[in-house]
């Protein structure tokens, strides 16, 4: 039997570096990346089979239910190798699967030796799956191609082999073939981790410096981080210090996961385990940062650190107004969890109290909000995404806005975007109609190549901006569901971009302003008060709807005054049904927010806005 | 004394017209199959038992008596009257009393209105709808217009000196002027009051559907509007003064029961009853009525009882829709009405709409509740 008991197998502290191996698994969203830790878990027999579930190590309920995993964890497996008959053990350091977490990814992947490619074989590498390939190359990681599924009837594994041996530069037939839900070909999959990916290499006798590739809050425990140890060693009350902050700790508990927590007496060179310091915010545990010892600190940190940084930023508001607070403590708590979370208060005359929050991306952005809604019961509205623009006025002086109502309207030189480069993985037959999108999208094309006979991989600089508006679900559509993308930051450029506002009634509603391409300005205008004139329900009064660009009237839709607003009849005496109409009514009109004298439903809001359509067409597209 | 007025409701029809959601069955409906004489004598019976519940009020005097339904005119004289006998046993009438009956004018004969006379009834109410054919047609309704006249002449032929015409507006289709058209046909027939109620597409009627199905229109708000004030300013001309937002000319005594939240009981099947601040209805369908009395049961459904604030706020409701208008108003409600200068006169210190405040009452009772 190639499984090790636990108490038999090399014990933390006391493994040669010689002995591991720390992999990774890079795998779309339901390529079965879970599926096959699972069978992981039940053949190298860490889990007793009493308390095997599925989706084992997605701890967040909300991962397991919508069957992606935010938050890496790194799981010690004894293992002994078929061929050499010797005992191992092998760190499986999991990764966030998405285009916002490519940071966090990157730190999981400089914590590895070598990577897992895990592709289905009913459907092909994505673009997402394809970044992270090149990230795992660039980071100089053993590649194990892998595909997933076999037991599908739709498998098509000569066709996707042929795909990943031409990207990764091996032959087809060095491509393995798993069913992580059978369990074929698992085994073996382990032996070639070890006989292919090679062993950490380190200085035992140098300063102490461990990467965290993962920092996650714990109600009961407070952060709990998840290190590499690089050079040197960790051992239980020493007095640890982060390189990038400064800030001691002492370790009050250090061991590995197995894949429950196990206290060990500390962690020597190339391993992988977990630190507990009693911190209670995982902004003083940063991914990317180099853990020493205070005693005796490195003078290099281990490269790559970053802060994080919002690419994207939206208004939340709770519906009731006397949520505020509860809003307040949701995200205070939130981000004890999530160090890329920013927010601060604003108000909206439209909307209320809330906050401007920062996102890495879309799909950041949706967790928070769901996270927001389900942990704290909050309801919640969210203002459209926008993305920071760097504004230089005239007189040289710089204003960063991340929210269109910052937008200065004194004479403007000049204002940046941000650009993405963006790799959209898609069948050859929809080239042109991913080209005209990209392109009306204010897309630059960087090249096109060929992955197989009928898939392309096609690049383009685009506007971030364009991007967060409604991008996937166009591309999606467009391509029937078959195309992926994936985008990194590329830095910012000049965008001949103005603020469009909208005014009801002759007052600006921030809630709908927006910075948008000068071309498209129009558009928006149209397109937002036609929209407004739909949802808003007719006043007392006549009601103008403008769309204006500065003192500049752009578009124009009127609402009429309301003439009639009488049930006429009542039904044979009905008195009670006519009075409960009019209290309810009346309930309606208590949600009415006022902007000046007129009333619009916060329904009105949201539809507008349109960020819960948007986000459950994203959520559609991305579980695709 | 304290008086209690009566409604009646007979919840049968010959076809169900296409707007209608009322709490009424064709032939094809009913339970057993039976056809409408069949069923109108068992059904007088029920309505007979009910009264005896209405009889342990502590009520003395029957102002007014109202036949709806439904379509009361399918029943034969003799079952009405049996109603009729039984109330003023039980009750004294008023002097003036008055007993009206809804009536379908393809059903009317001068025999017919003869008998209706004979046994009490003295205030017949027609279902005009539209003088137009195709207006009728949307509606689905099968009368031919000119059975209106010709029954309206019958009535006053058999002794009926209160005559009503109800109408509808708004149909989809419907243009203005064949709306004033129907208007003109209407008082032009000599009757002594109006009623004109705007059509309500109500969710699961024929009508709704073909809506939904997009084969026709739903009447914009703002031409309904411009035919309320067509019908206000032609029935006024006529000498026929609006008493109530949707009726003109002598007021239905009945009705006014109803805007005044006077006591009234409704015998029937799904029929609403109100007696010193407590509301109650009966269940709607006939055969389940008609069961419950069968076994000496209440046919009451539900109950309400109303405590000071919904009492205020269905005076507030239900007055503002009369001319008499809104009475002991407070600063408040006057702050609310200096909002609606066109809308809102103040006389006497009551409140009441002008037609342009009419069309809005709703509204305007939403910031008064």
């Amino acid at each position: 039997m190639p499984a090790i008991p636990l108490s038999k197998a090399p014990q933390p502290a006391a493994t040669d570096p010689a002995q591991i191996r720390n992999f990774c698994i890079i795998a779309h969203i339901d390529h079965g990346k879970s599926t096959l830790a699972d069978r992981m878990l039940q053949i190298t027999e860490v889990v007793d089979p009493r308390q095997m579930r599925a989706q084992y190590l997605d701890r967040m309920d909300i991962e397991r239910e919508r069957g992606i995993t935010i938050k890496s964890q790194a799981v010690r497996l004894p293992w002994q190798s078929g061929r050499d008959g010797k005992d191992y053990i092998l760190n499986m350091i999991d990764t966030p699967g998405h285009v916002d977490f490519t940071y966090e990814v990157s730190r999981s992947l400089a914590a590895c030796e070598g990577a897992v490619l895990l592709v289905d074989c009913a459907q092909g590498i994505e673009a997402q799956t394809l970044a992270n390939l090149y990230l795992a190359m660039e980071n100089n990681l053993r590649i194990i191609p892998v595909l997933n599924k076999i037991d599908l009837p739709a498998a098509q594994p000569e066709k996707f082999a042929l795909e990943l041996s031409k990207l990764i530069g091996c032959q087809p037939e060095e491509v393995l073939r798993v069913s992580g839900k059978t369990g074929v070909g698992v085994e073996e999959l382990l032996d070639e981790i070890v006989a292919q990916i090679p062993a950490p290499v380190g200085n035992k006798d140098a300063e102490t410096r461990a990467l965290i590739f993962d920092s996650v809050y714990d109600v009961y425990r407070g952060v709990v981080t998840y290190v590499r140890v690089v050079d040197g060693k960790l051992s239980p009350r020493d007095q640890i210090q982060m390189y990038s902050t400064g800030a001691r700790h002492e370790l009050l508990e250090i061991g590995a996961i197995s894949p429950e927590p196990i206290a060990s007496k500390g962690l020597g060179v190339g391993e992988v385990g977990y630190l507990i310091t009693g911190v209670k915010d995982v902004r003083q545990s940063r991914v990317g940062d180099t853990v020493t010892l205070y005693q005796k600190p490195t003078k290099e940190p281990l490269a790559g650190y970053k802060d994080p940084k919002p690419m994207v930023f939206s208004g939340l508001y709770p519906i009731d107004g006397a949520e505020f607070p509860m809003l307040r403590e949701a995200l205070d708590k939130l981000q004890l969890n999530d160090a890329a979370l920013v927010y601060e208060p604003e108000s909206s005359a439209a909307l209320g109290f809330g906050f401007r929050c920062g996102f890495l991306g879309l799909l950041h952005m949706e967790i928070v909000r769901e996270r927001l809604e389900r942990e704290a019961g909050l309801n919640l509205i969210s203002t459209a995404p926008n993305v920071v623009y760097e504004v230089t006025l005239e007189d040289g002086k710089h204003i960063t806005v991340t929210n269109p109502s910052e937008f200065p309207n004194g004479k403007i030189m000049e204002v940046q975007e941000p650009i993405v480069k963006a790799t959209i993985l898609a069948p050859s037959e929809y080239i042109g109609t991913i080209m005209e999108l990209c392109q009306d999208r204010r897309g630059t094309l960087l090249g096109m190549d060929y992955l197989s006979e009928d898939r392309v991989e096609i690049r383009y600089d685009l506007p971030l901006a364009e991007i967060v508006f409604d991008f996937f679900d166009q591309l999606k559509s467009r391509t029937k569901g078959y195309a992926s993308l994936d985008y990194e930051d590329k830095g910012n450029l000049p965008g001949n971009l103005v603020k469009v506002d909208i005014l009801l009634n002759a007052e600006t509603v921030d809630a709908f302003s927006a910075i948008v391409h000068r071309d498209k300005a129009y558009a928006y205008g149209v397109m937002m008060t036609g929209k407004l004139r739909e949802l808003i329900p007719r006043q007392q009064f006549e009601v103008p709807i403008q769309a204006a660009i500065g003192a500049k009237i752009i578009a124009r839709e009127n609402i009429r005054a309301i003439r009639k607003d009488v049930l006429a009849k009542c039904y044979g005496g009905d008195i009670t049904r006519k009075r409960k109409l009019l209290e309810k009514q009346k309930e309606g009109k208590k949600r009415m927010k006022m902007v000046g004298r007129v009333e619009v439903p916060q329904e009105a809001f949201v539809a507008a806005l349109a960020t819960d359509a948007d986000i459950e067409k994203v959520k559609a597209a991305r579980d695709k | 004394m304290q008086n209690l007025s009566f409604y009646v409701h007979i919840p049968y029809c010959v076809k169900r017209c296409g707007y209608c959601d009322f709490n009424t069955y064709t032939p094809a409906e009913l339970r057993d199959g039976g056809t409408l004489e069949g069923v109108s004598e068992g059904f007088i019976d029920s309505l007979i038992a009910e009264v005896t519940f209405a009889s342990r009020t502590q009520t003395t005097t029957i102002p007014t008596i109202f036949f709806g339904g439904g379509t009361p005119s399918l029943m034969p004289a003799k079952e009405l009257g049996r109603v009729i006998d039984l109330l003023k046993q039980r009750w004294e009438f008023a002097p003036d009393i008055e007993v009206t009956m809804e009536c379908n004018p393809d059903t009317l004969t001068l025999q017919s209105l003869e008998e209706y006379r004979a046994i009490g009834i003295n205030r017949i109410s027609m279902g005009m709808q539209s003088a137009n054919t195709n207006v009728l047609k949307v509606l689905d309704r099968t009368h031919n217009p000119e059975n209106v006249a010709k029954s309206v002449d019958n009535a006053r032929k058999a002794g009926f000196d209160n005559v009503s015409l109800d109408l509808i507006y708004g149909t989809p289709g419907e243009t203005l002027e064949e709306w004033e058209s129907t208007v003109k046909s209407a008082l032009s027939y000599g009757v002594n009051h109006l009623s004109a109620y705007a059509l309500i597409v109500e969710d699961g009627t024929k009508l709704s559907a073909k809506i939904k199905r997009g084969e026709i229109a739903r009447t914009d708000d703002d031409l309904m509007a411009q035919m309320y004030l067509a019908v206000d300013a032609q029935a006024d001309k006529a000498g026929l003064p609006w008493y109530e937002l949707s009726n003109w000319g002598r007021p239905a005594e009945h009705n006014l029961v109803y805007w005044r939240n006077q006591n009234w009981w409704g015998l029937g099947p799904g029929a609403h009853s109100h007696l010193d601040g407590v509301r109650w209805w009966n269940v709607k369908h006939p055969s389940k009525y008609s069961e419950k009395l069968a076994n000496f049961e209440s046919p009451m459904q539900d109950r309400e009882v109303l405590g000071d604030k919904e009492k205020n706020e269905e005076r507030i409701m239900l007055q503002i829709r009369l001319r008499e208008g809104l009475s002991d108003l407070t600063p408040e409600q006057l702050k609310v009405f200096a909002n609606y200068p066109n809308d809102v006169e103040i006389i006497e210190n009551r409140a009441v709409l002008t037609p342009s405040g009419r069309l809005i009452a709703d509204r305007i009772v939403r910031e008064l509740i």
